[in-house]
């Protein structure tokens, strides 16, 4: 089942411009800078505002098709949003809040226990909303949504207003969220640490287009897009734990076909995490540049093809996208590197990675 | 008062939220007691509301009602005046409730009476009430649109300033005018204090 949007709009400043197609299961995230139409999207989705063309459909059910007069009103739509400033009812308790929602909707699957269990808001039903601080207010908010059965939850990037202890503190619930519901969900941000943790699929927006929509693992991967220029660029990989080896202390994951050595970790073999790989942490060398077994402190030489490079000139760098096993990998180096090595799309070349610079991105599963 | 009160909050709520073309109009209509001469105020009321008027003729013929000169039309010659200051208060009260949250409420699908009745009149009643309390003590000092409409009938439809008036017309009346005045200043007083406190508890409830 995919999720389908389109949107058309002219704003005096900015006309906007935007259609993607991504599953319907999972969470979607929307990225990029402010004013490029992240927001839009989601107003138009909620039916909060009615742009001049716009279709919205999940499968076969169409929850708005201009062109053939099909809009229902927010009310009726059966579509979440979880807002920025949470906008909780503040004559009404936590509880009450929650059940806000679910009094008005048809009878559904997901169940009041369940999403105050999951959420851990059960010491904060009796509680008014100004009581609460700001990451409990959001959960709550998250709550309610949730309760209401809707077919499509929108979140309008809800950490952006919270401390980094808040966002920390709510973010395994998010994560135990995506885990544990089939809803589609589509996840406003500008925080591409919020991307890594918690999205299956990204829809990158600039200036009211979209300039590129996929999984997650093949958008961080690309050179040519604004992912690549931010300084925490690298390829997001899921991976599944297939061994430890205790007396060295290190870990094996697969990914995708290769294999990564890690330092040692708690989750049992058959578990799936993701790990990111910072592009500038990654070197590059001709395949007979590092002889099998040298002497040297690398554990993960991975033979790839590049796939593309893309100057960032800001930065003095070359981006360079490698294709390894059913994967890619992003690499931040200098053009004179690049120049050395004489690298264009199709030369064969090793990736090294440091085991200590691969980052584990908290997911629970 | 009691009757002046839910078309006040239907008034400042269509005022506050809505746009329709007849909007400034309404917004004049609804003001101009508070600028028209009290007296006129009422005699327009005779004309609508007087038995030969064109409403007060059909009240008396179906419902036997007749409010001019009555204790019921000095109601509603207090609610016609004081209708200003309380869509004036309810109005203000609504616009201060937060908009996102109504918002909120239509994406949980609630629709607009759902809406009006669940989130944005609770959130309004620290104002609602204290607009409510004001027009009552106004009520009580009500003069020339009650004289006009109701004339100033001892027990019936007479009013504090119009028994302090006609205890002044006569002579050796001051001492009980005196008195009046007294009991008049301590009921706006006491209106004012009552709206002072409700308005604080209710604003605490609906947490601010």
């Amino acid at each position: 089942m995919t999720l389908s949007f389109a949107l058309r709009h002219r704003f005096p400043a900015i006309s906007l411009d935007i259609a993607f197609e991504v599953p319907a299961t999972g969470v979607t995230a929307l990225f990029g800078p402010s004013g490029a139409g992240k927001s839009s999207v989601l107003a138009a989705a909620a039916g909060l505002f009615r742009p001049d063309e716009c279709r919205l459909a999940i499968g076969d059910e169409i929850i708005a098709d201009t062109r053939k007069q099909v809009w229902l009103a927010p009310e009726r739509r059966r579509v979440g949003l979880v807002f920025q400033d949470s906008r909780l009812f503040p004559h009404m308790s936590v509880a009450t809040n929650l059940r806000y929602g679910m009094r008005r909707a048809p009878p559904g699957d997901i169940g009041f226990d369940d999403i105050v269990d999951l959420l851990g808001i059960a010491p904060l039903l009796a509680r008014r909303p100004h009581t609460l601080s700001g990451g409990e207010r959001q959960r709550v908010a998250i709550g309610r949504a949730l309760l209401a059965q809707p077919r499509l939850l929108l979140m309008d990037e809800p950490l952006a207003s919270l401390d980094a202890a808040r966002k920390a503190e709510i973010l395994p619930y998010l994560a135990r969220l995506h885990a544990g519901t089939r809803l589609p969900v589509l996840y406003v941000t500008h925080a591409f640490g919020e991307v890594a943790q918690l999205a299956d699929t990204l829809v990158l927006l600039e200036a009211g287009r979209v300039l590129a929509a996929g999984k997650l693992e093949e958008i961080a991967a690309r050179a040519d897009l604004p992912t690549a220029r931010r300084d925490d660029a690298g390829a997001v990989l899921e991976a599944r734990v297939l061994s430890h080896d205790p007396v060295r202390r290190l870990t094996t994951l697969g990914c995708g076909g290769i294999e990564l050595l890690v330092p040692l970790l708690a989750t049992p073999p058959g578990g799936r995490l993701r790990v990111r790989v910072p592009a500038r942490e990654i070197i590059l060398a001709r395949p007979d540049g590092i002889a099998a077994g040298a002497a040297i402190s690398l554990h993960n030489i991975l033979a790839g093809t590049v796939r593309a490079l893309a100057e960032d000139a800001a930065r003095r760098a070359t981006m360079v996208e490698i294709a390894v096993g059913g994967t890619m990998l992003l690499a931040r180096v200098t053009p004179d590197a690049t120049a050395r090595l004489g690298l264009t799309p199709g030369s064969r070349i090793l990736a090294l990675v440091k085991s200590m610079s691969i980052e584990l991105v908290d997911r629970e599963e | 008062m009691g009757f002046g009160l839910p078309p006040a909050v239907l008034t400042a709520w269509l005022l506050a939220r809505t746009r329709f073309p007849g909007r400034p109009l309404l917004n004049a209509l609804v003001h101009l007691p508070m600028v028209l001469p009290p007296v006129v105020t009422g005699w327009i009321l005779l004309l609508v509301f007087g038995i030969h008027g064109p409403v007060g003729d059909v009240l008396l013929r179906w419902f036997g009602v007749r409010l001019a000169f009555t204790t019921a039309g000095a109601s509603l010659a207090c609610a016609a005046m004081t209708f200003p200051i309380m869509v004036r208060a309810v109005r203000l009260a609504i616009e201060a409730a937060d908009p996102g949250l109504e918002q909120a409420a239509r994406t949980l699908g609630a629709g607009r009476l759902d809406r009006l009745l669940t989130i944005t009149l609770p959130l309004a009643a620290p104002g609602i009430l204290v607009g409510a309390v004001v027009a009552y003590a106004t009520c009580l000092g009500e003069f020339g649109a009650v004289i006009t409409f109701a004339a100033s009938i001892p027990g019936e439809t007479r009013t504090l300033p119009l028994a302090i008036f006609s205890v002044l017309q006569v002579p050796g009346g001051e001492a009980l005018a005196a008195r009046l005045s007294v009991l008049s200043f301590l009921l706006a007083m006491a209106g004012l204090l009552v709206s002072e406190f409700l308005g604080r508890r209710l604003n605490r409830a609906v947490g601010r």
